[in-house]
């Protein structure tokens, strides 16, 4: 992406949006990679 | 020996010298020649000094032997840490018969990182100055000093267990057993921070590092690379172990391990997905994704996609499908994942704009070193394997 800024008031608007969308679906990306990761495990009931 | 149970009496064994059986396999003779061609090298290295057998320069004043016998064998190290954590702190029990295995390695791996780092600097008889005389407490490099000082420190009294079994020794064993939970946090602590402040060696040179690999995250990449690095590479030698110390098993070490395998494949599968994603993450913070169209963006996507995703992949399938074969794949591509991740670092997107005629290539006298320092580790590894209680339980002691 060849975004020209200004300022770096406006690269960090850019850079740490995209960084916290990222992050928002790198949770769920975990999230759905953990339940892959164990989907066949045995459930264990401890109640 | 008992035929029923081969291991059984093997603590017994004595050490018997016999030059004459021990060059006629061909894997000795080999073994013979690097260790020969090693030697000369070394009396080369320090008559002539670095000059006589590096092509290091004033752009380059770290090469190879930084590159792979300190970087890669302090983070190939790691499953000394790993594996003591989640057998000792976190109570994971199946990872029993692998701690004094990973123990073994990660003392051996960190003893001949400091070996070979008397190769590597310029005066190596001043190696102790900055932990006794002139400790340059503002230095990340001092910091890295003395964390792996005392985790050799660490390191050698939790593998000496070993040892004094096998020497006799019960009364300092059990003194060193009472102190293992403490000596595992300590582990923990000093691995954390040098683990880290590896990368944080890197910070001082954003000028000099291609901005896909540069980034003020670094320390925490190469912390969060230890973590299933160690796992692993625990995972690989447990392989090579199998196939070439087979005979020094017991029945618990061979029932167990699977187990072990199940359990370091699922860590690292999750720990290496987080990985992939901070990664991604570090590209989005400093808006480097125009770099991702070029060659260097191409090496970066074989390294996360081939050497991460990939074996992650590889991994989660071993889990959910029980098959220890995918697992046992999966652990080698990733120790060759982040040994280039390490030499990506330190050599190929270090002084990226240098014109190719100034780039480092390493001496074969270097390469011989590294594979001179390797051929150490494993005749040692072998050495402790056959002769103390590494692979097996002792019979005069109990486990703890």
């Amino acid at each position: 992406m060849e975004n020209i800024f200004y300022s770096l008031h406006d690269f960090y608007i850019c850079t740490k949006s995209m960084t916290y969308i990222a992050m928002g679906l790198g949770v769920l990306g975990l999230l759905g990679w953990w339940l892959f990761l164990t989907g066949r495990d045995e459930t264990i009931r401890k109640y | 020996m008992n035929a029923e149970h081969p291991v059984e009496n093997i603590h017994k064994k004595k050490i018997v010298f016999n030059p004459g059986k021990l060059l006629s396999s061909p894997g000795n003779l080999l073994t013979a020649v690097i260790l020969a061609v090693g030697l000369c090298i070394t009396i080369l290295r320090f008559t002539k000094g670095l000059g006589g057998v590096t092509n290091l320069d004033d752009n380059y004043p770290w090469g190879i032997w930084i590159s792979f016998d300190l970087l890669c064998g302090v983070v190939l190290a790691a499953g000394g840490y790993a594996t003591t954590s989640a057998y000792y702190l976190f109570g994971l029990k199946g990872f029993g018969t692998a701690v004094r295995p990973a123990v073994t390695s990660a003392f051996l791996g960190y003893a001949f990182v400091v070996v070979a780092l008397h190769y590597d600097v310029g005066q190596p008889w001043r190696l102790v100055y900055p932990i006794f005389f002139s400790p340059g407490t503002t230095s990340v490099l001092y910091e890295v000093g003395l964390c792996v000082f005392l985790y050799v420190s660490v390191l050698a009294i939790e593998w000496s267990v070993a040892a004094f079994e096998w020497l006799g020794w019960k009364s300092i064993r059990n003194v060193i057993v009472r102190l293992t939970i403490p000596l595992t946090v300590l582990g923990v602590i000093l691995s954390t921070m040098h683990q880290s402040s590896l990368g944080a060696l890197y910070l001082i040179a954003p000028s000099k590092m291609h901005p896909l690999w540069y980034s003020s995250f670094l320390p925490v990449f190469f912390f969060i690379s230890s973590m299933f690095a160690g796992m692993s590479m625990v995972i690989f030698e447990g392989t090579l172990a199998h196939k070439g110390l087979h005979d020094q098993m017991d029945a618990a070490h061979l029932q167990h391990a699977d187990k072990v395998v199940f359990g370091f494949g699922k860590a690292a599968s999750i720990v290496m997905i987080g990985y992939l994603f901070i990664r991604i993450f570090g590209i989005a913070m400093d808006n480097n994704w125009s770099y991702l169209a070029t060659g260097y963006g191409s090496w970066l996507m074989v390294e996360l996609g081939v050497f991460v995703a990939l074996p992650a992949f590889l991994y989660a399938i071993g889990v959910r499908e029980r098959k220890a074969g995918v697992i046992r794949c999966a652990a080698a591509m990733t120790v060759l994942g982040v040994v280039i991740n390490r030499f990506n670092v330190s050599l190929v997107a270090f002084n990226w704009q240098l014109p190719s005629a100034e780039k480092y290539l390493p001496s074969w006298m270097e390469i011989a070193i590294s594979v001179f320092v390797v051929t150490l580790i494993v005749t040692a590894y072998r050495f402790i394997c056959t002769y103390m209680p590494v692979l097996r339980e002792h019979p005069d002691y109990e486990a703890h």
